[in-house]
């Protein structure tokens, strides 16, 4: 006899039974001890079939190849750049991935990107010691240069991006800034000064509440109303 | 003299008042604030983030960092001088140690989850309100933990076995025992066990036994400070509108 314990979009805290029995198999964030499935973080019960999985509410980026997220110059190498990433590890960003025109071998790569310089990035290599690997020659991907910064945890980036873009499309159009949401967490708002403290605003509240229902409609109002 | 009354007046197994809330520290990556009776700690975590100093990184998974610091004037005798000492270094320690067999930072390599607790008033039992702390604010930061830990103490006051102590009974002028426990809440396997005093053997398997009840008491009271942190508000419209 199998039995699930909870309910979809329940709140569950680590070690929380989720289902007994063996018709159930573990999904992200959830593992089998004998006959029944726990939880391994606070988060969110989805149940699809018989896969449970659990939807973190908090907790830290893991840097997946093909991400695009926001990083930070830390130091210059001989051949390219040491990138902050807000998380435990540092990226390599090599010269050559970095830009598209030859670059001379005295030549200063302060340059092209200086320590403190903020750029997006795309992941394109992560081994199993999370050394990561940074490429910045594709469309979208370049150096920021002015707006701000700010940071969310990197759990509720796809709350912030909402379903097909919905959510950030809507703070786009209501805030007219330009905003770019890296899966570290990291956000790049660039626009009038008032549209970007409304903006962060809105990000702020999104992150607030981000495991209630139909956030969308919610935001809509917020950012009709002020 | 027999104690047959518990000084403050509770029952042999009557945990002192507690209170708990998860997110009170809002530069840190999780956080959370345990009260028991008047003991008090407030713990915050950071991380994973990289390890300083690089030689105790370990390149198999993440390590976990315990600091545990009572406030000046956060004891009933005489201010305790802030900083590292001999006491908060082995609290740290035994911190680390009941806390490690549930974290699992094998996807964070290099890494170190720093867990800072700071107890701004104390009354006996401050290790088990850190640990506590400690382990709600390490759900609170999404860290993957097979379980939860809950610790109190339990321990022997002039022949009765009793839980939770407060300072009056751990120096209370008699044969006292005091025992701080931790505990996971699945399978009960105890993290912690360190013992001041004298005991019985049958007390002792007593004391543990009445550990297993008092620890599902703190647990309760730790998922509810995470699971509040969550809930929905149903007033939440309403406020908006004011």
């Amino acid at each position: 006899m199998s039995e699930l314990l909870v309910q979809e979009r329940n709140v569950v805290v680590p070690g929380e039974a989720l289902a007994q029995g063996m018709d159930f198999l573990p999904g992200d964030n959830a593992y089998r001890e004998q006959n029944q499935i726990y939880s391994k973080v606070l988060g969110l019960v989805s149940v699809s079939g018989r896969v449970i999985k659990i939807t973190p509410l908090s907790g830290p980026y893991l840097p997946k190849t093909e991400d695009k997220i926001i990083a930070r110059v830390m130091d210059i190498t001989i051949s390219g750049w040491r990138c902050d990433t807000a998380t435990a590890y540092t990226a390599m960003l090599n010269v050559r991935d970095a830009t598209t025109r030859f670059v001379k071998k005295e030549e200063d790569l302060s340059q092209i990107l200086a320590i403190g310089d903020y750029a997006v990035v795309k992941i394109v290599n992560v081994t199993s010691q999370n050394l990561i690997d940074l490429t910045m020659k594709e469309p979208g991907l370049r150096k920021i240069t002015g707006g701000r910064i700010i940071s969310i945890n990197s759990q509720k980036v796809p709350r912030v991006i909402g379903r097909q873009g919905s959510m950030i499309t809507l703070i786009k159009d209501k805030t007219g800034c330009d905003i770019t949401v890296g899966q570290n967490g990291l956000i790049w708002i660039k626009g009038t000064a008032e549209g970007e403290s409304k903006a962060e605003k809105a990000i702020k509240r999104i992150e607030a509440k981000s495991h209630l229902e139909g956030l969308t409609e919610k935001m809509e109002k917020f950012l009709g109303e002020n | 003299m027999v104690y047959t009354k518990r000084v403050d007046g509770r029952k042999i197994d009557e945990l002192r008042p507690m209170e708990a809330k998860a997110g009170v520290v809002k530069n840190a990556n999780g956080s959370a604030s345990f009260k028991i009776g008047k003991t008090w700690a407030i713990a915050g975590v950071y991380g994973p983030r990289e390890v300083v100093p690089r030689f105790m990184a370990n390149p198999r998974h993440g390590i976990l960092r315990c600091h545990y610091t009572m406030m000046p004037f956060s004891g009933s005798g005489e201010r305790i001088k802030p900083g590292r000492s001999r006491r908060a270094q082995e609290i740290s320690m035994v911190m680390e140690q009941s806390l490690a067999p549930v974290v699992d930072l094998s996807a964070f390599p290099n890494s170190v989850v720093d867990i800072f607790v700071e107890l701004p008033q104390t009354d006996a039992g401050t290790r088990c309100a850190a640990i506590s702390a400690a382990c709600i604010a390490l759900a609170d930061a999404g860290i993957p933990m097979k379980d939860m830990i809950s610790s109190v103490a339990v321990g022997q006051v002039d022949g009765m076995v009793v839980a939770d102590l407060n300072y009056n009974e751990e120096s209370y002028p008699a044969i006292v025992s005091d025992i701080p426990v931790a505990m996971m809440h699945n399978t009960k396997e105890i993290t912690l066990l360190q013992m001041d005093g004298e005991i019985s053997k049958a007390d002792l398997i007593k004391a543990l036994e009445l550990a297993k009840v008092a620890t599902e008491k703190v647990y309760q009271l730790q998922v509810k400070a995470l699971k509040d942190k969550y809930a929905v508000d149903n007033n939440e419209d309403k406020n908006d509108r004011q």
